[in-house]
């Protein structure tokens, strides 16, 4: 199966920008199907970006995050070529992880 | 009669006069002239809306709205479309059971054509549209057609819009009656006021874009389909024409018709047409 | 000119309901069998002229459950106004085969 998590990251000498867009249903818990019946929640609850071994970034997510979701963020450091590891959990314990390298 | 009423009369005649004369000679008073049509068409939008260059406006709300414009450039790094576009990709390389593929119905294997659709099918006397044409391949190749409203569909048409992005809409009307009437059918049906709240097309997109309706900012009828299939936030996914107009109708309470219908092919065929020019950006994203 | 078509419509609606309101004794089902069919009628004539109205099909589905409930009286009520409605459709659409024309730029 292909990667849920697309990513690119950026560095600019003193800081490095990074964009990611998870593919993930996000199902709030709070919707109907068309028959009526509630569709179960189904959501990311943890998403961790790291850099040299440390997370230079954490989310705990929930029902208020809409599918797909879209991330951007900078973190001071970050050097061109270095690798940045992505990963998500979500409420079904299912996860995913990616590695990118910063340009 | 009297002289009054004869001076009254005669006026009346010599400004009837001057009206007739008004209509260029050789088309009669209710000839459409879609070379008139595109060109007032074009010209109301970018008098309306002096600071934007024609390309942009296949941005729609994006490019009538500033603090939209920066939002979307930054979207369009990392657009929500791209599942869709990967999937399409897919989707479109696969064969078939039988073998064949989609590459086998299209003119040049089906890339870089989306600007041609819709086109007149002088054969069969009607509008044909991608999303039709698409459909009609698949039955063709004994598959059952998809859902002109569902994903699948949008990922097909995200797919062939991304190999015709930049290429200029090329709509052409033969010189065939049939052709123009379904033209005309489709202007008619722009215009036409509709739904218990009494909307036509026009009612927004042409007396109010750049303006807000609740709490989006409506887009220009000019260029209008050249974004599309688009990735639509309030859908949180993708919809295709045919979703857009049947929604559309719906939330001006009418009741929709069926995706590709008459009209609403007619209706494509004639926003097309009036956008000839104006670059394929899709697939798009919007609010 | 907008306004006023749009007033127009709504004053038929209007009027059209109000005269469903001012009938005296209870609705039996017959009396809404009678509206009923009536308003499926225009509503079909709509139909014909591809211009039907949500909220008609809304009424209609409503004046049915209340008489599935044995409500005649909303019934017909609902049946007037899905009546009205259809009809206000059927107005829209033949003024419209003219008056589209007054918003086509040129």
């Amino acid at each position: 199966m292909a990667s849920t998590i697309r990513v690119r990251a950026i560095s600019s000498g003193e800081t490095t920008e990074v964009q990611a867009l998870i593919q993930h249903p996000m199902d709030s818990g709070f919707v109907k199907d068309a028959k009526g019946e509630i569709i179960p929640p189904h959501f990311i609850q943890e998403l961790t970006f790291e850099y040299g071994g440390k997370s230079v970034f954490v989310a705990d997510w929930g029902a208020a995050v809409s599918k797909d979701p879209y991330v951007k963020f900078s973190f001071k450091g970050g050097k061109k070529g270095d690798d940045l590891k992505i990963s998500w959990v979500d409420n079904k314990g299912a996860t995913d992880t990616a590695t990118a390298k910063i340009q | 009669m009297n002289v009054r009423s004869a001076i009254h009369l005669a006026l009346g005649l010599v400004a009837l006069a001057a009206l007739v004369a008004g209509v260029p000679p050789g088309l009669a008073a209710d000839t459409p002239d879609p070379v008139a049509d595109a060109r007032a068409f074009q010209k109301f939008f970018t008098d309306k809306f002096p600071k934007v260059t024609l390309q942009d406006f296949v941005n729609g709300p994006y490019s009538m709205n500033e603090d939209m414009h920066r939002q979307w450039e930054e979207k369009e790094q990392f657009p929500p479309y791209e599942f869709a576009l990967d999937m399409g990709k897919e989707m479109f390389s696969k064969p078939f059971t039988n073998g064949k593929s989609y590459a086998d119905c299209f003119p040049n294997q089906g890339i870089g054509i989306r600007q041609n659709y819709p086109y007149f099918d002088e054969k069969e006397g009607k509008v044909v549209t991608l999303e039709l044409a698409l459909n009609r391949c698949r039955e063709a190749n004994g598959e059952p057609p998809f859902s002109y409203v569902k994903d699948e569909m949008a990922a097909l048409t995200a797919y062939m819009a991304f190999t015709s992005r930049g290429k200029p809409f090329d709509i052409k009307i033969p010189n065939d009656p049939r052709a123009l009437e379904a033209y005309q059918n489709g202007k008619r049906y722009f215009y036409t006021r509709r739904g218990q709240l009494n909307f036509s097309c026009a009612t927004c997109h042409v007396q109010s874009p750049g303006e807000r309706i609740r709490a989006e900012v409506l887009a220009p009828a000019l260029g209008i389909l050249n974004a599309m299939p688009i990735y639509r936030s309030e859908w949180s996914g993708m919809g295709t024409i045919s979703r857009r107009f049947t929604t559309c109708n719906s939330q001006i309470r009418g009741v929709p018709l069926n995706p590709q219908d008459d009209e609403y092919r007619d209706l494509e065929y004639y926003l097309s047409y009036v956008s000839n020019g104006l670059p394929i950006s899709g697939p798009g994203a919007r609010p | 000119m907008s306004l006023v078509r749009t007033s127009i419509l709504s004053l038929g609606a209007a009027l059209l309901f109000t005269s469903a309101s001012s009938s005296l004794a209870a609705s039996s089902e017959v009396d809404f069998k009678a509206a009923y069919a009536a308003a499926e009628a225009a509503n079909k004539e709509a139909g014909g002229l591809r211009n039907q109205w949500t909220v008609t099909a809304a009424a209609l589905a409503a004046a049915k459950k209340a008489a599935d409930s044995g409500d005649f009286d909303k019934a017909v009520a609902q049946s007037k106004e899905a009546e009205a409605l259809a009809k206000a459709s059927i107005f829209q659409a033949t003024s419209e085969k003219e008056a589209w024309k007054t918003l086509e730029i040129k």
